[in-house]
């Protein structure tokens, strides 16, 4: 299974998330600059969090027109699995390749702790590992995870069962509690909260391993 | 006002400084001098003292006198560590001052070759209802967040306090601690005559200048206006200036770098040529600027921030450039090292600066000043109010100093690098080492009620306070760095406690073998005439050999006995219930006994790492029941507590007696526990149990885990979370 | 030329920030203020060969880059 990390000038979860890779998976990724035209042949994507150009702008508004991005936005398109969590969730957005946007939190601060999140359904290429309703504690950190889309939208998102994770309480805003969620394919999933943090339960809990589990299992089948 | 009053330059310094020249020094020169002899940079009232420390151990690699201490941990590992206050600037703009203190206490332990793994922050601010606290902690709390979460460094332990002594100067002391590869540190030595002098990093502007004049000063109603010498922070370009450098100190190309902090161009050049006893030479018309027009009297001592200087090897500066120009940092040749031993300084093809480099260094002036002893001691104990004992417990918890911090630390980014074991909310934090069984345990630590009151006792506290916090978490204390925040040292009274805070914190370091590696002396911090208490804050790191021994460590288990370590409590003067109860303290802290600190200390080390005990937290602000409320509200369990003689309840209760900690024990382990206590001549007492819910002491007081929670946690939020 | 694009988020969309200078006046005793809504301003020097040239070129940008259009509106001003 091959899997790439892009990283952006500021991105500083790519370390983070190739370690995450390399313990629950086994595998080497490979980490590329946004600077390469091309991404390698892979099976999965990977957008770090971060701070890419300093959240400068929007966060992830500069990330989102990196020329790489054509090449990601193809790769989607495609069918190529990606994930982006936190700020590769907002660049996601911002390049449009998942519907919605981020803003600031409702409390305008920083929130960092560890929150419950509900899994929406287990049919899927991120998820197989879980169980569908399954509740799993997975840490946030982030300024602008309060996720918006206007209402015809939103409504679309849940007619098409677009929803991957729900804060199972309020966190920051979010428009039906929102966490995380899929494009229309299912092969792109944005989410908030990290669980590349959460892969050993020496640091608090383990419950994100499975997000990777889940991909390896499907490319193993 | 002449130039050199307006300069900071006194009557006397003026005079020595014209004897140096022989001439009369240009405008950039008095500048240089200016910031060279300020307190801030020449510790001028602090250097005869500070050499007194305990700086030494066979764990020290580096100790005081580079960017940050460093300590061995094997395997060819190092922890590069330093704290460093930001005051003024924070209290003058909180969020850019705040942020600004961690970006530069970052670059002083990258600069050495270390990639920092965890920020650590001592904040304090006026009384809690002062109009000002709202703005300055909100804004503080922010900056930290801000730039620490960009960078990517886990911010996992620190302390917030409030006292009516900061209502006018309110503290940011910022720690980073940082893993380096033990033979690849690099230091500030310039050396090799001819060899480039690089500039790398953000470019130059017109902020901050003076600004380590500023923190030099005492404030008045005036300072506020001082806005514009504020430098603003860009966390972006310091994690592109981070990983760019971290890159080049894998290539063998670096002589010798330094942080551009305080002083900027000026003290970094003049610290690298000191440090190897050579000249500089700086060419201003290469220096990277965002302004037009700036002159060579603005480049010297500009505070811009996010900038470094290095001496490179000659053969390898296309190689640095390459490095810098990947990550997108400005890299510029500003000049060489020469033989000279000064400092000559051009712009424009004209010598703005000439100076002898001693001049501005070993030189400078030295003040050993006049201290008065006042003594304030022997104030009898208050009597404390009739108030009942649940009330009181609900009261200290629902107190500014002792109630839960969250609403803090929940803006502080904890997980990121994804090794943080514990954090904030216990006694301080625990971030692994990637890729080994080891951890660093890290804690910030004092208590300015105990200073204020006796300066030495506060001070071996405060020392004695962070190492049984360290042990707490299961880590061998290993070293200190600190930030000494006072008033006016030219007030014999304030220098006199000075003095007694340095011999308390030699005292303690040199009994529990916890040298001083690294730190910085605030002085005038005062406000139209009042000084704060005296903070000398320390932080600390210990070293954790196998995580294994935490496993199971730290959660309670209902059914467990509680214990306590050393000796029953009593000393309720100077405590925080007296503060709380009667709205002050009086003069008599809880006096400290080192020899017994370090004994019972070692004790509950081994009682961890033999894994007997489950959980472990020191004793200090508030007494034993603080502590124990603190440890059943972060597992959500109950405690039934037993109190002897109802007489003692009080003292037992709320006593500050030092060197004591908490543990839980599963009945099966109580007689090995003992056996081993009594051989190691460690006193202890039985308290009570884990229940799973409710604090209960001696049957008749009952206080449930809602009640203790909302008088915990609702404090800050009542008053934060109120948008005005 | 000069350019200026305002940019603040949709009417819809809720704007805590504004929401929070609003009730920080509100404390201060201004009563007077309502609906406060915040957003940024971006100035610039274009070359253009006449103002529609260089609105054109400002609203390229804006809808490229400067606004996200999901949640913000704009405005140009050019001098």
């Amino acid at each position: 299974m091959n899997v790439t990390i892009i990283r952006f000038p500021g991105t500083n979860c790519d370390l983070d998330t190739a370690n995450a890779v390399k313990k629950v998976l086994g595998i080497e990724p490979k980490i590329i600059s946004c600077k390469e035209n091309k991404i390698p042949k892979s099976d999965l994507i990977i957008i770090p969090g971060g701070f890419s150009y300093g959240d400068y702008l929007r966060s992830g508004a500069i990330a989102a027109r990196e020329p790489i991005m054509d090449d990601l936005e193809l790769k989607g398109n495609q069918g190529v699995y990606i994930i982006g969590i936190c700020n590769g969730f907002q660049i996601l957005t911002e390049r449009k390749l998942l519907p919605g946007s981020l803003l600031k939190n409702s409390s305008l601060k920083f929130i960092s702790k560890n929150v419950e999140l509900k899994i929406t359904r287990n049919d899927t290429y991120f998820t197989s590992k879980y169980q569908t309703n399954e509740i799993v504690n997975i840490p946030i950190a982030h300024h602008d995870g309060n996720f918006f889309a206007d209402q015809d939208t939103l409504d679309s998102i849940e007619a098409n069962n677009q929803v991957a994770f729900r804060y199972l309480n309020p966190v920051n805003g979010s428009l039906n509690n929102i966490a995380g969620l899929y494009n229309k394919n299912l092969n792109i999933l944005g989410l908030m909260p990290h669980p590349e943090r959460a892969v050993d339960i020496r640091t608090g809990t383990k419950d994100g391993s499975r997000v990777f589990e889940s991909a390896l299992n499907f490319y193993s089948t | 006002m002449d130039i050199y009053e307006s300069h900071s330059i006194n009557k006397e310094e003026k005079e020595l400084l014209l004897n140096y020249l022989g001439r009369d020094p240009s405008h950039t020169e008095i500048g240089i001098f200016s910031v060279m002899w300020s307190e801030h940079c020449s510790y001028k009232s602090s250097r005869h003292w500070l050499k007194k420390l305990h700086t030494k151990g066979k764990q020290v690699i580096q100790g005081p006198g580079e960017n940050a201490g460093v300590v061995d941990i094997g395997d060819n590992q190092a922890i590069i560590f330093k704290m460093e206050s930001h005051n003024h600037p924070s209290f003058i703009e909180p969020y850019q001052g705040a942020a600004t203190g961690v970006g530069g206490i970052m670059r002083d332990v990258f600069t050495m070759g270390a990639r920092p793994i965890a920020l650590l922050n001592s904040i304090r601010f006026g009384e809690f209802t002062h109009p000002k606290t709202k703005f300055l902690l909100s804004g503080v709390v922010a900056g930290i967040g801000g730039y620490g979460n960009c960078v990517g460094i886990p911010t996992i332990a620190g302390e917030t306090g409030f006292d009516s002594s900061y209502n006018g100067n309110n503290l940011v002391n910022a720690m980073c601690v940082g893993l380096a590869t033990k033979d690849k540190i690099f230091y500030s030595k310039a050396s090799g005559i001819g060899n480039p002098v690089v500039y790398v990093g953000a470019k130059t502007g017109r902020d901050g200048i003076h600004g380590a004049t500023m923190a030099s000063g005492e404030f008045d109603d005036e300072s506020e206006k001082n806005r514009p010498t504020v430098q603003v922070g860009d966390p972006y370009a310091e994690k592109l200036l981070l990983e760019a450098c971290l890159e080049l100190m894998q290539k063998d190309a670096i002589i010798s770098i330094q942080d551009m902090g305080a002083a900027g161009l000026t003290s970094s050049s003049v610290e690298m040529a000191d440090k190897g006893k050579v000249g500089i030479e700086l060419n201003l018309n290469n220096i990277p600027t965002r302004q037009q027009n700036l002159t060579a009297y603005e480049m010297m001592l500009s505070e811009s921030q996010e900038r470094m200087l290095m001496v490179l090897k000659p053969e390898k500066t296309e190689i640095a450039k390459e490095v810098f120009k990947k990550w997108g940092v400005d890299f510029a040749i500003v000049g060489k090292i020469t033989e000279t031993n000064n400092i000559v300084v051009s712009h424009n093809g004209i010598i703005e600066a000439d100076i002898p480099i001693k001049f501005l260094t070993d030189n400078a002036p030295m003040y050993k000043r006049k201290k008065i002893n006042k003594n304030k001691r022997n104030q009898k104990s208050q009597p404390i109010p009739s108030i009942k004992t649940k009330d009181a417990i609900l009261k200290l918890l629902n107190s500014p100093n002792l109630c839960s911090k969250k609403w803090v630390w929940e803006q502080y980014d904890r997980t990121i690098m994804a090794n943080t074991l514990n954090d904030a909310g216990r006694d301080g934090g625990i971030v692994r080492i990637e890729n080994t069984e080891k951890a660093i345990a890290m804690s910030c630590d004092v208590n300015p009620r105990y200073c204020h009151a006796d300066a030495k006792i506060g001070a071996m506290q405060a020392v004695a306070e962070c190492w049984r916090n360290i042990i707490s978490m299961g880590a061998k204390p290993l070293a200190i760095t600190n930030c000494l925040n006072f008033g006016n040292p030219e007030k014999p009274e304030i220098m006199n406690d000075f003095v007694e805070t340095i011999e308390g914190i030699r005292d303690a370091s040199i009994v529990l073998d916890f040298p001083v590696v690294s730190g910085n002396v605030s002085l005038y911090n005062e406000t139209n005439g009042v000084a704060i208490k005296n903070t000398p804050t320390i932080g600390g790191v210990g070293l954790i050999e196998s995580i294994g021994v935490l496993d199971n460590f730290g959660p309670l288990n209902i059914g467990d006995s509680i214990y306590m370590i050393g000796k029953k409590g009593s000393h309720l003067s100077c405590s925080s219930l007296e503060e709380v109860c009667n709205g002050k303290s009086s003069i008599n802290p809880p006096e400290i006994d080192l020899n017994q600190e370090k004994l019972n200390g070692t004790g509950v080390l081994e009682l961890i790492q033999e894994r007997i005990i489950t959980s472990c937290h020191d004793i200090s602000d508030g007494g034993m029941i603080v502590a124990i409320c603190e440890m059943i509200m972060m597992d959500n369990r109950g405690a039934a507590i037993n109190i002897v003689d109802d007489t003692k309840m009080i003292g037992e209760l709320f006593g500050e007696d030092q060197s004591r900690y908490i543990i839980t024990i599963p009945p099966e382990r109580e007689s090995i526990f003992e056996k081993k206590m009594k051989k190691l001549g460690v006193k202890y007492e039985l308290i009570g149990c884990i229940t799973s819910s409710q604090l209960k002491i001696n049957d008749s007081i009952v206080i449930s885990n809602n009640e203790i929670r909302d008088a915990y946690e609702s404090l800050i939020p009542s008053i934060m979370n109120n948008r005005a | 030329m000069k350019a200026i694009v305002y940019i603040r988020l949709k009417t819809e969309v809720l704007d805590p920030q504004g929401q929070a200078i609003e009730s920080a006046l509100k404390n201060l005793g201004e009563s007077t203020i309502n609906n406060i809504r915040q957003g940024k301003l971006i100035e610039m020097d274009i070359e253009a060969k006449n103002i529609k040239d260089a609105e054109e070129k400002i609203e390229k940008i804006t809808k490229s880059l400067l606004a996200n259009t999901v949640i913000e509106e704009y405005s140009i001003e050019i001098s």
